[in-house]
């Protein structure tokens, strides 16, 4: 069984400061191929624990590669590869010991796109901690999810019809507390609010801020405002390569290196 | 610049005359194929139609016409259709699974889809000599509705794999997606998630195979099926008639009124196919409906 009971209290230099947040999962060199390509190659960061974690990059650089990696959603792909070391709470992610599906259990997705069960609203919810051996009530937790996604006050009334009928904005909501509901500890979100109009948008932000008391959150986004607004930590990703790994706001204001700056000041290319 | 946005119009002229041509072609064809199927029904209908009544649904076959009716055929097929469906949809649509969802694409995989492929395209003479020496002599299930049922799943089971595989692989891989990242197996994702969604895709192509399942007349008359039946079977073991032999039996006497009757034989089968076809289409409806 995965615990965080150990998760490493990890010394490092981080934009010129001390990085004293607890780690909950380290990036440590790693590089990801696609059938001997590498798409990602000998990144390190650390997630801190309940923190946000933003990671930008200009279109193909790796970014969505690198947050599959982390709950082993690469496994689905043909010939991908992963060397290095992900450490989450001490565990490789990679161990032959452990499971995948035990990691995926503990580490949450949201994707891109909306991609609600064509099911019931509450179905949804209920059925990934139903299938992990949940005996409480499924009636509480999907009410729990739903609030803390922001969503309860808008379907209570309709949680048994169809998750389609809901607006994109609203599946994503439901996509957030269907991920919720397993009580995960990190949370990756690939570029959540893509498809969503700005005021989804805001209401999902507005969410992140609420979430991460409890947990710790990895965003891709190619939103440079929404990165600086909600992250704690960015890492700038080029071509595979991690070019820059700070504090959010140092990285946007004051960053070490001439292609961040250009990246996020918009005179990339 | 005026010629040439001349000779672009002409282009399109050209192009539009052509889409014309063709799409008058297709509907040419379309029409002579549902033109021929027409005569076909009407002819059938007009020779057979006068013999559809109680009597001859509820009679067993005779010497005589006025007395023969298609009782046991009718049930036999019904039998028949029912048991293939148990043998045959489960084992289909888990290889399918299992093919899809489940195994790893490697060699194997492929070697299995091509021979599922070509089995497909075996005569349906070729099942019936198989049935006759596994079933009927092999397993000494003698000619009964079980040899019968087994002979016509083996007869059906490629098309059931082939059709559930398509259903299957037009599930999005988002849905998958969405399960694996909530710690599920794939085993669970697909039997929670990919099977409901491809179900009214299965459950088209499980019709259209047991549709020709109990048309088929060879692999029955190899496994030899019995042509005068005047008893119902009771059990799977009992032996049988069934609505094709019945109505072959008839076809080949010489007098006139057998023929009818085959026709009448034959409207019968129809209504079966239909109302079968039918339910595939309405529980594909609601379901559908439901999914969206
Ligand atoms: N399934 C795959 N097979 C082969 N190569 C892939 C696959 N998925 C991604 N790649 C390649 O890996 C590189 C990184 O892709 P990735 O999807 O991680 O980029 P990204 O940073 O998420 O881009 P975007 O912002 O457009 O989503 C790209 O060059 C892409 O072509
Ligand atoms: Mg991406």
């Amino acid at each position: 069984m995965m615990t965080n009971q150990n998760c490493a209290q990890n010394l490092e230099l981080v934009s010129g400061q001390l990085f004293t947040d607890e780690v909950i999962l380290d990036i440590d060199d790693v590089t990801i191929s696609y059938s001997g390509n590498p798409a990602v190659k000998s990144v390190s960061f650390p997630i801190a624990k309940n923190k946000i974690t933003s990671i930008i990059g200009p279109s193909g650089c790796g970014k969505s590669t690198l947050l599959r990696s982390i709950n082993r959603m690469n496994d689905f792909v043909e010939g991908v590869t992963v060397q290095g070391q992900l450490s989450y709470c001490g565990h490789d992610v990679y161990s032959s010991e452990i499971d995948p599906v035990e990691v995926r259990r503990n580490i949450g997705m949201v994707f891109q796109k909306p991609n609600p069960f064509p099911k019931t609203i509450y179905k949804n919810i209920s059925w990934g901690p139903v299938i992990n051996g949940y005996k409480g009530s499924t009636d509480e937790l999907v009410e729990k999810s739903l609030r803390q996604a922001a969503l309860w006050e808008e379907v209570k009334d309709r949680l048994h019809e169809s998750a389609l009928s809901l607006s994109g904005g609203q599946q994503q909501r439901l996509c957030i507390a269907r991920a919720l509901a397993m009580e995960p500890d990190i949370l990756l979100m690939d570029e959540p609010c893509s498809a969503l109009d700005p005021i989804s948008t805001s209401h999902i932000e507005d969410l992140l801020f609420e979430l991460k008391a409890r947990y710790t959150i990895v965003i891709v986004t190619h939103n440079m405002q929404q990165a600086a607004r909600i992250s704690d930590y960015t890492a700038f990703l080029e071509m595979g390569d991690l070019i820059e790994f700070g504090v959010t706001d140092q990285l946007f204001t004051r960053p070490s290196q001439r292609r961040t700056e250009e990246y996020v000041t918009g005179r990339f290319g | 610049m005026n010629s040439d946005l001349k000779l672009a119009n002409d282009n399109i002229a050209a192009r539009h005359r052509k889409a014309r041509i063709f799409r008058m072609f297709c509907a040419g064809v379309t029409w002579m194929g549902a033109g021929l199927l027409a005569i076909l029904l009407i002819q059938v209908t007009v020779d057979g139609i006068k013999w559809l009544d109680y009597q001859f649904l509820t009679s067993f076959p005779s010497r005589f016409p006025y007395k023969a009716g298609i009782k046991s055929a009718l049930v036999g097929t019904l039998w028949l259709i029912v048991m293939i469906a148990m043998v045959s949809i489960p084992i289909g649509v888990a290889t399918a699974l299992y093919l899809e969802e489940l195994s790893r694409k490697g060699r194997f995989a492929k070697l299995i889809e091509i021979n599922i492929s070509n089995l497909a395209g075996v005569p349906s003479i070729v099942y019936g000599i198989i049935g006759l020496a596994i079933f009927v002599r092999g397993l000494g299930l003698e000619r009964s509705l079980l040899s019968g049922a087994l002979t016509m799943s083996l007869l059906i089971l490629p098309v059931i794999i082939i059709a559930s595989r398509e259903a299957i692989k037009t599930v999005p891989m988002s849905i998958r997606q969405a399960a694996y990242a909530l710690g599920a197996t794939r085993w669970q994702t697909a039997w929670a998630h990919v099977l409901p969604a491809s179900f009214p895709g299965i459950l088209t192509g499980v019709i259209l195979a047991l549709s020709r399942a109990i048309g088929e007349t060879a692999p029955l008359i190899m496994i030899g099926a019995l042509t005068y039946v005047a008893f119902l079977p009771e059990g799977p073991m009992d032996s049988f008639t069934a609505l094709p032999i019945q109505i072959f039996n008839w076809v080949s006497r010489p007098q006139q009124e057998f023929h009818e009757l085959a026709a009448g034989g034959i409207i019968v089968l129809l209504i079966v196919l239909l109302t079968m076809n039918a339910t595939a289409i309405f529980i594909r409806q609601k379901t559908e409906k439901k999914l969206q």
